[in-house]
């Protein structure tokens, strides 16, 4: 009855090649609102260069990408954040000479403008108290209230790898792109997190690049593996980890190594 | 967590009243100051606040920005022709000249914004160095409306008649100066502590971060780009006034490294470190002078020894003092604080400053 609901992100046959690498070779995949998308692969399998090629850093020899029906393709990198997207870089990516509290309130997509600010209006005045106050929110609700008016590099490792995911929430994503958002974490801020992912779904979609696969497979609705540039299987965490294929290309080898070195 | 919270609030509902209550204080003590002073040291205060308008909007964009620019002093050359060739037939109030300076500086500023934007690193600091170098032989070559190597004369500001017949003009300038310099700091202090401030930091420390917060890295580039121009034009104006004459031999090189210099020494980033800047720029080549008179050195060494001096200080201040005065500054009053318990929540705060390399995790 209704009309059917465009998806989240809608990528198909996406095609990015460095030179003579072909890092992207016809990639497809798909996220339903709501839904919790995890991408697996090995180092170098292209997983990275896909969110890059989502979010405007490189340009797709071809393929299209459907952003909620939409065509995202050729928008710049600053815009998406408007429209509702939001992602964490691989590493950290936090600005050093923010404080905690300014790393997160520069996310906002509620700026006061220029000229308010300059004159320090009161309306710039009460727009930035409110986003002080907005951050302060996220910030408590990850845990880390107290850390405000901390710079990132005198935190623990874990802390800063919670400010990057409140600096996200900060812009209220309607698809939220996590860049191996668990590694270098401690079993018990991976199971946090994974926690913190659950009740995310509800308001947004998300699409999760990770080594850690208990983590993976326990939060996703849907996994993709990725292998040389190509989506090699997709389906369910149940299929993926039935896969055989999936088990030789990947699992088997990671199994071994768990703590696959992540790439820079 | 109470206790940050409405802390925070206070702060931020207090803005403008705290940055206008700290510039009121200041401008008043400087007045005061000024009417205790001979014509020299007048002189020379204005010389301070000039310096220090064209340090702070240096600072911005190179300590806060991250856009380092070795062609301040190209801008600054920019202001002062401007406000030359207004007054080179005209008789028009300082207020307006100052603007239109600022005005013109800011819109050529745009253009060179641009280009900067598309800059990174040394090719953006050979590019400025590149104008520092060029722009004064523009003067040199359009003699007629320039002037050529012997430059514009500038008419003083004349007190206005409610001073009293007898206000010297040098105290007047100083006024003027310190005037423009407090809404100048006013003004940048009300931008930094806003989005403005943090975007400029963002881009600065991270441009892919910032473009993924929705900062539109380029734009914020070039903002920066044009705020700080529109100081150095600022600066270039008073200077017009304060040298009396707007010759090329005023704007070379020297000038733009001596505002780099500045911000070194005062702090990278932080407006205060302007100051301090700008304080050393102008008082170590009077002390060094003086220091040249009583050793009676050759004037050949005498004349080089300022910035023989500024060279030892930088390197000095880069060894012991990485942080500038003001951050040097900083550091102990956070470490006082820390030792006393008023340690903020979380209890690094200020510990570590943004432009500590070591801080870049
Ligand atoms: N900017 C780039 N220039 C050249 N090659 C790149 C670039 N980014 C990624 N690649 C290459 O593309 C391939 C995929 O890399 P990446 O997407 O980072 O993999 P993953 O994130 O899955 O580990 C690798 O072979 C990598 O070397
Ligand atoms: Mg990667």
């Amino acid at each position: 009855m209704t009309e059917p609901v465009a998806p989240t992100l809608d990528v198909d046959g996406l095609v990015v090649r460095f030179g003579g690498v072909v890092a992207l070779d016809g990639v497809t995949l798909r996220i339903e609102p709501g839904e919790v998308v995890g991408i697996i692969g090995p180092n170098g399998a292209g997983k990275t260069t896909l969110f890059n090629a989502i979010c405007g850093f490189v340009r797709p020899d071809s393929g299209r990408i459907n952003y909620r029906g939409e065509p995202l393709l050729g928008t710049a990198p600053h815009r998406l954040a408007r429209l509702g997207i939001a992602r964490t870089l691989q590493g950290l990516g936090l600005w050093p000479g923010l404080t905690v509290q300014e790393n997160v309130v520069a996310s906002s997509r509620v700026r006061p403008g220029l000229f308010s600010s300059l004159l320090a209006l009161p309306s710039a005045d009460r727009i930035e108290a409110e986003l002080a106050s907005k951050a302060h929110d996220i910030l408590d609700r990850l845990g880390i209230g107290s850390y405000a008016s901390a710079f990132p590099a005198t935190l623990p490792y874990g802390v800063q790898k919670r400010v990057i995911i409140a600096r996200a929430l900060m812009a209220v994503p309607s698809l939220l792109l996590l860049d191996e958002p668990a590694s270098g974490l401690s079993a018990r801020d991976i199971d946090e997190l994974a926690e913190l992912i659950k009740q995310l779904r509800t308001r947004m979609s998300v699409a999760v690049v990770e080594h850690h696969l208990d983590f993976v497979m326990a939060i996703s609705d849907r996994v993709t593996v990725l292998n040389l540039g190509r989506v090699i299987a997709s389906g369910t965490p149940k299929e993926i980890q039935d896969n055989p294929q999936v088990a030789t290309a990947y699992l088997g080898e990671n199994v071994a190594t768990p703590e696959a070195s992540s790439d820079a | 967590m109470v206790a940050v919270h409405s802390r925070l609030d206070r702060l931020a509902s207090r803005t403008l009243g705290g940055h206008l209550l700290l510039a009121l204080g200041a401008a008043v003590l400087l007045l005061l100051l000024s009417t205790q002073i001979g014509a020299y040291d007048n002189y020379n205060l204005t010389a301070v606040a000039i310096f220090a308008v064209a340090a702070a909007g240096l600072n911005l964009l190179t300590g806060l920005n991250g856009q380092l620019s070795l062609g301040h002093g190209a801008l600054m050359a920019i202001g002062a022709y401007t406000a030359s060739l207004l007054l080179k037939d005209h008789e028009l109030p300082v207020v307006l000249v100052l603007l239109l300076s600022v005005l013109s500086t800011g819109l050529i500023g745009i253009v060179f914004g641009y280009a900067a934007a598309r800059l990174r690193g040394p090719y953006l600091a050979g590019a400025t160095l590149t104008l520092a170098v060029a722009l004064p032989q523009v003067a040199t070559r359009y003699k007629s409306i320039f002037g050529g190597e012997s430059g514009l004369t500038v008419p003083p500001t004349t007190p206005p008649a409610w001073l009293g017949p007898d206000f010297p003009p040098e105290r007047w300038l100083a006024w003027i100066a310190v005037a423009a310099a407090v809404v100048t700091f006013v003004l940048l202090a009300n931008l930094l502590r806003s989005s403005a401030g943090r975007a400029f930091r963002a881009v600065r420390d991270n441009e892919a971060a910032a473009a993924l917060a929705g900062i539109d890295v380029a734009r914020t580039q070039v903002l920066a780009f044009v705020i700080s121009a529109a100081c150095a034009g600022l600066a270039g104006a008073l200077f017009a006034y304060w040298s009396g004459v707007t010759a090329p031999a005023g704007f070379g090189v020297t000038l733009s490294l001596q505002l780099v210099t500045a911000i070194v020494i005062g702090g990278l980033g932080s407006l205060a470190g302007a100051v301090w800047g700008s304080l050393v720029l102008v008082f170590v080549p009077s002390l060094t002078s003086g220091m040249a008179s009583t050793l009676n050195v050759p004037s050949a060494i005498a004349n080089n020894l300022p910035l023989a001096i500024y060279g030892g200080i930088l390197v000095i201040a880069m060894l012991v003092a990485p942080h500038g005065i003001q951050g040097t500054l900083t550091r102990i009053l956070t470490i006082g604080r820390a030792r006393w318990g008023h340690t903020p929540a979380g209890g690094q705060k200020g510990v570590v400053d943004w432009d500590d390399p070591a801080s870049d995790p």
